[in-house]
């Protein structure tokens, strides 16, 4: 037993570094399983769109009701946000923190640049007349977009805590918070993720 | 070359110059952690270390105490109907305590019946069964079991405890509501449950706080058993409980999400007047409904199901890894066909997710997609029974200590075994036909859940109860609970197979007797059946008080059990300090572990009966030394 | 654009970074997080990749913009180039963004065993209405 584990008789151990055998430290590991249940979540709601899409005698394509230009334009804004966080963890890596900064604070902009437009999305089909109620497409879209939408959500209030309060760990241990980006970081590639699917899904079919 | 003197310290062999060290250094640690649970020379303020605490040990006493009470409010509700349906009609003063708009005069209105029905469903599997398997007993047993000094994620722990909590109370209080709480059955199928009272809303929000807390708690479980345990712990010489746990986080991590989904779903059609579940031209009480339609009610059945039936594995598999370590412990002898036992629900959990439309036969489905799932069905048996009969097997040639523990386990292996020979007809689509929403398939999983997985919940708290306080609950009255609870429990849950093969359907108000079919059945068993509920509670109030006069002596310190391994087990949660200071750190010294779990009465046991799981055996003396084996061992003590 | 992001070997505020601790060779028995262990020139080689990533990605979002709503191709066919192209973005997200292309086995593991489970959930409802009696 060497001096290094002695002192983990009250420390969780395995937090920075991995464990030999699996080759993840927790919070990957962490991460993987809860995307994996995120997966699921999504997947029950495409499962949905397919059985209603499917059963139902007509179907809009979606640039009937949807603005897909706008969408478009959302497209290219959340995946340039995943190149931001992954540059900004690997500026992080290399120790330069103020540029690992920049890149976080970038990813944050360009999620709330998606959040405005779906903003205004809503707000037009809203003038349109057409809400929730109207039909299943409608439905689907709102309820869809919707539940993503609450996700880029939480990933900015992650990244807004791990880019001002949760800083200060930059300080303390350098790797564990290198590590949080990165957890962080693969949330945000799976909102991205589920984004690449949902638009053709609902704009483009 | 002489040989090093070697100390045992408690359960431990060590060398003398290694134990100084690590006792210096654990004498450290525990200053270091004193100094840890102060702030500015105070203790943790009662909040910070009852409430708010990140110690799992803590959490899963929160869940077990706030699980027990739901479990005792749900089996309330349970009496109730049950004096509904063994004198129909009939006014009770008890049942004033519903109010006048659902009791009139102490008589049951059958909206309120139904209302009972969702609840006592809802919150026996969700706030009570499920939280207390894994919720208490996973999270104070599975760290200790697998020699961790806590959870992987300790204030996600205290997260999921802190999303339960409100869910549960959401849920309760849809009881104050004046149209009710929920009422569309446990299963909330709509349209029913689309067009209901406010009371489905409430239902629906509470179940996402408690989809997020299992979530939450699944994760940690996962990541807490593969990366933490101790060294020498392999896979297979983890508890078997362990294993249960790992598979059954497994199941809640994939298979709640669909429900969340759905839940969310039901939601916007309820709030935002979406049509998910609404087909067009539904009637109403006479008018016809204007909304869009085009939705489809089996959707939520095929999303509700997909986790539920995951969702009875999850109330099953901790209770089996309960019964095994008890069995283990009082046949002083391995369990039979572990490694079987593993593979077993192993595959049991990944067959649980292709099973889910056995529920759904009565629908219209078609031969091909019928007969897929009465082909999984049938499969997913077999695990079931291999688990079953290995423990059954594991009985053969063993010394059985008739402990109070170890009659709940005993018990739990044939009640679990008609529960499960009972599913069978309900797994096949022509049998199915007779019997899907009767009484019989009421009977089939109360078998399962009560004397089943109730039973070895029991058999943990009688079991792990000196582990937990330092006092044994009390053996007389712990047999005269099992004894009552186990003669009452047949009587309530067995004539339901008689009533349900004679057509009683389920979710009747007055039991059945407005059908000439099942009148006669119905009146004679019904009764019988109600005054069973009530012996049934009768004996519970031996536990109740059993349960807090020992707990509360234990809070003020007066232990019964000095021993720290009463039950002379193999485990590591034994290696622990008895009544574990309820703050971090459960081993003074991190166990290494040595050998299997289950080694009783295996050949290089000396003095005892069996080997705990982390006991380091001093090399045996060298051969030719001429001294005699107990010589060997006398010289080594100090 | 790309030289202002690499620092060369010098961290900007003088802490040393974790691969400077020899003892984590030692106690991990040579078992290195890969990300938390490269050099600064593999890093900067990662960072050329993400931003070739990037631009597959533009390329592929507008091929598929183009090839369904520009072009207002019939359903089915543009059903299957969306989904086609979107498996390539997703793909190229999931391998080269969350690494999963060098992760390690356990995570390959659970993720597949999560597939399998998907492409269920994806089927069940759809066969069921697919096969119902009297269609």
């Amino acid at each position: 037993m060497d001096a290094h584990e002695a002192h983990h008789e009250f420390e969780i151990p395995y937090t920075v570094h991995p464990r030999p055998d699996t080759g993840l430290y927790n919070g990957k590991l962490g991460i993987w399983l809860f995307l994996a249940s995120e997966v699921m979540l999504f997947g029950a709601l495409f499962s949905s769109y397919i059985l209603l899409r499917t059963s139902a005698p007509t179907w809009p394509r979606g640039w009937e009701f949807l603005n897909v230009p706008l969408a478009t334009a959302n497209t290219f804004i959340l995946i340039s946000s995943s190149v931001t966080v992954v540059l900004g963890w690997a500026n992080l890596r290399l120790g330069n923190l103020k540029w690992g900064r920049i890149f976080i604070a970038c990813t944050i902009l360009l999620a709330t640049l998606f959040l405005i437009n779906k903003g205004f999305e809503y707000h037009h089909e809203f003038v349109e007349g057409r809400l929730p109620s109207t039909n299943n497409f409608m439905a689907l879209y709102f309820t869809l977009t919707g539940l993503h939408g609450l996700h880029v959500l939480g990933g900015i209030i992650v990244f807004l805590y791990m880019l001002f309060p949760g800083a200060k760990m930059w300080g303390k241990d350098r790797a564990r918070y290198t590590n949080r980006i990165e957890i962080a970081g693969l949330y945000w590639h799976f909102v991205d993720l589920v984004w690449i699917f949902l638009f053709p899904a609902l704009y483009l079919m | 070359m002489a040989q090093r003197k070697q100390l045992r310290v408690g359960t431990q062999w060590l060398y003398v110059d290694d134990a100084e060290r690590i006792l210096r250094d654990a004498i450290r640690l525990r200053e270091e952690e004193e100094h840890r649970n102060r702030i500015e020379g105070h203790v943790l303020p009662w909040y910070r270390r009852w409430l708010f605490s990140t110690d799992h040990k803590v959490i899963g006493l929160q869940y077990g105490f706030t699980a027990l009470c739901f479990l005792l409010f749900g089996f309330s509700l349970m009496i109730l109907m049950r004096l509904q349906l063994g004198w129909p009609g009939h006014a009770f003063n008890v049942m004033k305590v519903l109010g006048e708009n659902r009791a009139p005069g102490g008589v049951l209105l059958p909206e309120a019946y139904n209302q009972l029905g969702a609840m006592h469903g809802t919150i026996m599997v969700f706030l009570a069964i499920v939280p207390l398997a894994v919720g208490a007993f996973g999270n104070y047993i599975v760290p200790l079991q697998i020699g961790a000094p806590d959870m992987a994620f300790p204030k996600l722990n205290m997260a999921s405890y802190w999303c339960y909590l409100p869910g549960g109370l959401i849920m309760l209080s849809s009881f104050a509501l004046p149209s009710g709480t929920a009422n569309s059955g446990w299963t909330s199928y709509p349209p029913l449950s689309d067009i209901a009272t406010i009371g489905q809303t409430f239902w629906l929000v509470g179940m996402i706080f408690l989809i997020t807390s299992s979530l939450l708690g699944s994760v940690n479980f996962i990541v807490t058993i593969v990366q933490l345990r101790a060294k020498g712990m392999t896979f297979m010489r983890l508890p078997f409980f362990v294993w249960a746990q790992f598979v059954t986080s497994f199941l809640l991590l994939l298979a709640f999400p669909p429900l969340e989904a759905a839940g969310i779903l039901q939601l916007m059609d309820r709030v935002a007047h979406t049509n998910f579940f609404l087909p067009s031209g539904l009637v109403v009480s006479g008018q016809i409904l204007h909304n869009a339609g085009g939705g489809n009610p089996l959707l939520w059945q095929h999303l509700f199901w997909f986790l539920a039936h995951p969702e009875v594995y999850v109330l099953i598999l901790p209770a089996m890894g309960i019964v095994a370590e008890v069995i283990a412990n009082n046949t002083r002898k391995p369990l039979w066909g572990y490694r079987s036992m593993v593979g077993s629900v192993v595959f049991l959990g990944f067959m649980s997710f292709v099973v889910w439309a056995h529920h759904m036969f009565l629908t219209g489905m078609g031969t091909l997609i019928s007969a897929f799932f009465q082909t999984t069905t049938m499969i997913i048996s077999i695990p079931s029974v291999i688990v079953l009969s290995a423990l059954f097997l594991s009985l053969w040639g063993a010394s059985i200590r008739f402990t109070t523990p170890m009659l709940f386990a005993l018990a739990f292996l044939p009640m679990f075994g008609i529960g499960g020979l009972t599913g069978l007809p309900l797994g096949l689509a022509t049998a199915d036909l007779h019997l899907h929403d009767t009484y019989y398939v009421i009977g089939h999983f109360h078998y399962v859940v009560a004397p089943g997985t109730i039973f070895a919940m029991f058999a943990g708290i009688y079991y792990w109860f000196p582990k937990i306080s330092g006092r044994k609950l009390n053996d007389f009255w712990g047999r005269v609970h099992f004894w009552g609870s186990f003669v009452c429990i047949n009587g309530v849950f067995f004539p339901m197979f008689l009533q349900g093969l004679a057509g009683v359907s389920r979710r009747l108000y007055d039991g059945g007797i407005q059908y000439a079919h099942a009148k006669a059945i119905a009146e004679q068993t019904n009764p019988f059946m109600s005054i069973c509920a009530i012996g049934l509670l009768t004996f519970q109030v031996p536990f109740i008080i059993n349960f807090f006069t020992n707990a509360f002596l234990a809070l003020r310190g007066k232990r019964n059990v000095t021993d720290p391994n009463p039950w002379q087990a193999t485990t590591l949660d034994w290696a622990a300090t008895t009544s574990p200071p309820l703050g971090h750190g459960n081993f003074a010294v991190l166990p290494v572990v040595q050998r299997g779990p289950y080694e009783y009465n295996a050949p290089e046991c000396t003095t005892d009966d069996y080997l705990p799981q982390h006991l380091v055996l001093p090399a045996p003396p060298p051969s030719g030394g001429g001294m005699l084996p107990e010589a060997a061992v006398a010289q080594r003590e100090i | 654009m790309t030289e202002q992001l690499v620092e060369p070997t010098a961290p900007s505020d003088g802490m040393p970074l974790p691969e400077s601790h020899a003892e984590d060779a030692h106690v991990h028995g040579g078992v290195h997080d890969p990300n938390l262990h490269h050099s600064p020139e593999e890093i900067k080689r990662e960072i050329r990749v993400y931003l070739w990533v990037f631009a597959g990605l533009a390329m592929l979002t507008a091929l598929t913009v183009y090839a369904c709503y520009g072009l207002r191709t019939p359903v089915h066919v543009a059903i299957g180039i969306a989904l086609a192209i979107a498996c390539m973005k997703g793909f190229l997200v999931a391998g080269f963004f969350m690494h999963l292309l060098s992760e390690k086995r356990l995570i390959y593991s659970i993720l597949g065993l999560t597939v399998v489970f998907f492409a269920i959930l994806m089927w069940g409802p759809w066969n069921h209405w697919a096969d119902m009696i009297g269609r």
